[in-house]
């Protein structure tokens, strides 16, 4: 390969990876700014010295701190039962044997196939007969087993899980629910992160449904607050931006530490489907 | 010592005495164990579908009786400029995201599977780092870079002499702003899924034609795009079922005052606006069917051309 040619791919990947990251940065940059500073032409591209009298400001004026404890809130425990309910499906689906198996699952792939939009409508109509409109509920008790992750932790038992170590715990007298508990759950621990990862994130993230469902503002997730933020504060650009830079980061400080977990669920996932 | 097998319990585990009061608990374990799903599909998913197709035939403002009208609202579908105009506001967003898109992620996949780079896990986490972030926040950055008045765009086009954009308010602008939003946030996440494709295709191929004195660029079109073939048709699909689906970056992006002719209202966009701000929760199941014979048809579509294109380099 000529050095012209290696000095290009190099370019080309540098150029990608600075449009990647530039974004943060800017988030960065105008967080530190204040107000007047921004409408300066040419912009200027240095980091400011107001990002903590910005932050100070999003946290007195809004209900930021509110705000990410409901989201918290809600990312944690759907997080912790789609854990559960996943997992012990996931273990059934692959260690243990029944009748109508097969078709189940076969049933459960074909119902990924199912465009979400369809459910929208007449969702908020069953939440609204069941009462759960305005409650979190709603937003984490239809999720809380899902396809995708069931087929997920499935592949992973029946590749990971040796069938001899479940029958030593069945032979020392373990009950089928102990086995999952005590021998299975253990060594599915890479493949849980991942679903961890997976739904805290969808569901930090989440947009549509959250502000179709949640009416009070005092129940507003993170993203919902944003937006509000972003409709009241539209002048004011280094508030908004800050709020929007204190809502990624908890995701940021996230992929610092699990990026390699997740790239590879997401390859896996997809590249096995 | 006794051994008891519970008849549905392990797979390879011989069958002995049966102990008559666990018996049956444990031969309903497994399906205790995946109840959890069928029940909340049942509920939360088989319902609403069916629902939603006899919703979609009739009229309800949320509130009151529901009244079926039936083909009332298909009729309406069709001759609705409005959903017309959606969609074509979504296929628009959708083209000018998706290909240039999945052409750079094919691409840079391509280079970083070149031996030439060292810290490549780092540089697949930079390049991953924006799927992680979430729609609502990078829109509203990037709503506040593309600004009508004083963004950063504007800002860079008076460095060089050029005379500002309204990004927000010209449609065909605002489609490329929020294209702009799905390509940063899924180039690197395509990018790692060809990689993996890469990762499995066999050295030989490329080593061999690299003695037979082929370059870079024919190795790219001539062996890993053929190659790949399962793996694009892959992403376009997931590509175009995301992308006629778009909504939050145009809701957040143009919140209000947003009209099929201002080029922000994609597909569920209106869908949204039919059902739960002017309360045709009727006629917006229908415009639900409508966007799921386009998704089906699209994949349809994509998968018939997508082969043959591909097949044609070959």
């Amino acid at each position: 390969m000529t050095r012209i040619m290696h000095g290009s791919i190099r370019l080309l990947v540098g150029l990608a990876v600075l449009l990647s990251l530039f974004p943060f940065y800017w988030m960065l940059v105008m967080a530190s700014k204040k107000n007047s500073e921004i409408y300066r032409t040419p912009p200027s591209l240095w980091v400011g010295d107001q990002l903590w009298h910005n932050i100070q400001a999003v946290i007195a004026q809004t209900s930021f701190f509110h705000a990410l404890f409901n989201t918290l809130f809600i990312a944690v425990t759907s997080t912790l039962l789609v854990l559960f309910f996943d997992s012990l499906a996931g273990f059934a689906f692959a260690k243990l044997h029944f009748r109508g198996q097969a078709f189940l699952f076969a049933f459960l792939l074909g119902t990924m196939m199912i465009p979400g939009q369809l459910n929208i409508i007449p969702s908020f109509y069953l939440m609204d007969k069941l009462g759960w409109v305005g409650s979190y509920k709603a937003l984490i008790i239809p999720g809380m087993a899902n396809a995708f992750g069931i087929f997920w932790i499935k592949q992973y038992c029946t590749d990971s899980i040796p069938d001899s170590l479940l029958e030593a715990a069945k032979l020392d007298g373990c009950s089928t629910f102990r086995i999952y508990w005590s021998v299975a759950l253990p060594i599915m621990r890479p493949a849980l992160a991942f679903l961890a990862l997976f739904s805290f994130m969808g569901s930090w993230n989440d947009y549509m449904w959250p502000l179709i469902i949640l009416n009070d503002e005092a129940k507003y997730t993170l993203m919902l607050a944003l937006t509000q933020l972003k409709g009241i504060y539209s002048v004011n650009y280094p508030l908004v931006i800050t709020g929007t830079l204190l809502a990624t980061l908890p995701l940021l400080v996230l992929f610092i530490f699990f990026s390699k977990q997740l790239i590879s669920g997401i390859t896996d996932g997809a590249v096995k489907e | 010592m006794e051994v008891s097998d519970h008849g549905t319990g392990l797979q390879t585990a011989p069958k002995h005495q049966r102990h008559r009061f666990r018996f049956d608990l444990e031969k309903v374990t497994p399906y205790l164990a995946i109840a959890p799903f069928y029940l909340l599909f049942l509920v939360f998913g088989l319902f609403p579908i069916l629902f939603s197709g006899y919703l979609a035939l009739s009229k309800w403002d949320g509130i009151g009786q529901i009244q079926f009208t039936g083909w009332t609202n298909l009729q309406r579908l069709a001759q609705d400029t409005d959903f017309w105009l959606s969609l074509k506001n979504t296929v628009l967003i959708w083209a000018l995201g998706t290909f240039p898109m999945l052409f750079l992620a094919l691409v840079l996949a391509f280079m970083l599977s070149l031996k030439m780079f060292k810290h490549k896990e780092t540089l697949k986490a930079l390049l991953f780092l924006p799927n992680i972030t979430s729609v609502v926040a990078i829109t509203i950055l990037f709503g506040l870079i593309f600004s009508n008045l004083d963004g950063l765009a504007n800002g860079v086009l008076h460095l060089f002499g050029l005379r500002s954009i309204n990004w927000l308010t010209s449609p065909n602008w605002v489609r490329v702003v929020i294209a702009s939003v799905n390509v940063w946030q899924y180039t690197g996440y395509n990018m790692i899924i060809y990689l993996t494709g890469i990762a499995r295709i066999s050295k030989d191929y490329s080593e061999a034609a690299q003695m037979d004195g082929a370059n870079n660029r024919q190795i790219f079109w001539k062996i890993t795009v053929p190659q790949l073939k399962p793996i694009i048709l892959f992403t376009v699909m997931m590509s175009t079922i995301g992308g006629l689906q778009v909504f939050s970056e145009a809701q957040v992006l143009v919140p209000s005052g947003a009209t099929p002719q201002g080029g922000a209202m994609t597909i569920v966009y209106y869908l949204y606006n039919t059902a739960f701000t002017n309360h045709q929760f009727g006629y917006g199941s229908t415009i639900a069917w409508g966007l799921v014979a386009l998704i089906v048809l699209f994949s349809a579509v994509n998968w018939y051309v997508t082969t043959k294109r591909i097949q044609g380099v070959n």
